[in-house]
């Protein structure tokens, strides 16, 4: 077995276990999260007071604006100084929720609108509340056309926590890093780490076109082609 | 049964509706007919409460509601009148996501949380009456535009609404669809289902409706029994519009 081979096989079992305990647990909980923190924001787009709209608008700006390397480096290097200390974990997912839940609450406020307003009224005329109606009705058509674009956000995250290892969480990449630091073979490790990224990634995409199926299987619309 | 009393409806400056009075017995079948714009739809949607009065009162069934220009009346109070009735409309607005019977049975499950069991064999009598028991579970994709608006006539009638509010039902539909329409809603008029339908479809209103009330600009400006309405209209307006609509459906192969 030639040695880059075998250093890659000698640190999979490192690399995997920081993915399973820190990449995979920060993917899931900050987009879960985030999507809740989305679906709120989109519906006070679309029905909230004016008050609430604006400060929707404002959140979504300023997440959309700067970077996200720099929202973690404030959360976990900058609110200590004003006596609010966060461990590497909680800081980076509290960057990774507010940041899906930015990007996601417009995907969420486009889909929402794009239900035909007559399935609001077909719902009310059965005598449907308007949280039976969003239930009921509007959020199980949205969320057909919502599964590419959130699946886009979603894989986008797997490997954006990459960047929770500049704020110290030994995800994925951050382990890469330290074997690099003692063995010196850069390209092997990181290659290794990409190709990880690549394989979680690659399964969620298959799972988005699972989705795809399951939602589309009412017919009516244009189907991708294989 | 329906009393509208002095019903307004305002959007910005514009007024729709103009003080429409009328009332409408248990078990009778009356056609709005009229000019495009001339307030057919928001008078259904004002009797459902899709659209809110600006000023008057409505009385469906035993409830009771009055209207003020600048308020919401209460979303109770709403529920209360808008469950009540029922709507078909003219592009029939079925679930996608739902079969036709699942379609049938959402308000019976969602609204009146019937059991399944019991809202699925009271959805497939509906689809039964309105022939559609051999697509129950075909999804609305692929079924035709007739065959939708069955489905949607059933869905409706689901709840046992004491009124059926229909808007343009066949007007979506070619001739022969909408004949498979006219031929359910006539069937539910003799068995004594209320009824009020804006409708542009002469065969519709003739052979459905005992009654006709013609809207134009907002106001009632004629009613009386279908029969006399389309032989001898008593203004020349509605001579003139009635003459319209039936050139226009033997120009379709109509009668």
């Amino acid at each position: 077995m030639p040695d880059w081979l075998q250093l890659m096989w000698s640190s999979l079992g490192p690399l995997l276990w920081a993915a399973l305990v820190y990449t995979v647990p920060l993917t899931l909980l900050s987009f879960v999260l985030g999507l809740i923190v989305g679906l709120a924001c989109a519906v006070i787009r679309l029905f909230g007071p004016k008050p609430l709209v604006l400060l929707v608008r404002f959140y979504v700006w300023v997440i959309r604006g700067t970077p996200l390397l720099v929202q973690l480096f404030v959360i976990f290097y900058g609110l200590p100084s004003i006596g609010v200390t966060l461990d590497a974990f909680t800081a980076g997912l509290i960057g990774f929720t507010v940041n899906v839940g930015a990007y996601t609450s417009e995907i969420l406020r486009a889909v929402l609108s794009a239900v035909p307003k007559g399935q609001w009224e077909a719902s009310y005329s059965i005598g449907m509340t308007w949280s039976q109606a969003m239930r009921r009705t509007i959020i199980p058509q949205a969320a057909r056309i919502a599964v590419p674009p959130l699946s886009n956000s979603f894989i986008s995250l797997v490997k954006d926590t990459s960047l929770a290892a500049a704020i110290t969480v030994p995800e994925l990449f951050q382990a890469a890093q330290r074997i690099v630091a003692t063995t010196y073979e850069p390209l092997v490790l990181y290659i290794e780490a990409a190709l990880i990224y690549l394989v979680i990634s690659s399964v969620l995409s298959s799972l988005q076109q699972r989705l795809e199926v399951r939602f589309g299987q009412y017919g009516g619309f244009l189907e991708a082609r294989a | 049964m329906i009393e509208l009393t002095g019903l307004e409806k305002r959007f910005g400056d514009n007024l729709v509706l103009k003080g429409i009075t009328l009332s409408m017995q248990e078990g009778s079948v009356t056609a709005l007919i009229g000019p495009s714009g001339g307030g057919k739809s928001t008078l259904l949607r004002c009797i459902n409460l899709l659209e809110i009065p600006t000023a008057g009162s409505l009385q469906v069934g035993d409830e009771k509601i009055s209207f003020r220009p600048g308020t919401h009346p209460p979303r109770s109070e709403v529920q209360k009148v808008r469950r009540q009735t029922g709507m078909v409309f003219q592009n029939f607005q079925l679930f996608p996501h739902r079969t036709a019977i699942e379609n049938v049975m959402e308000g019976l499950l969602t609204v009146l949380k019937w059991p399944r069991e019991r809202a699925r064999q009271r959805a497939m009598e509906l689809l039964t009456k309105v022939g559609m028991a051999e697509k129950a579970d075909a999804w609305p994709s692929t079924l035709s535009g007739g065959q939708q608006q069955r489905v949607a006539i059933a869905r409706a009638l689901a709840p046992s609404p004491r009124i059926l509010l229909c808007d343009e039902p066949t007007s979506a539909l070619d001739p022969e669809l909408s004949g498979e329409v006219v031929e359910v809603l006539g069937q539910l008029a003799r068995e004594g289902t209320t009824m009020v339908m804006a409708t542009h479809d002469l065969r519709l209103a003739a052979r459905v409706a005992e009654e006709v009330i013609v809207l134009d600009d907002g106001q009632v400006v004629e009613k009386g029994a279908s029969k006399t309405i389309f032989s001898e209209p008593k203004r020349e307006r509605t001579k003139r519009f009635i003459a319209t609509l039936t050139s226009e459906s033997a120009s379709f192969g109509g009668e």
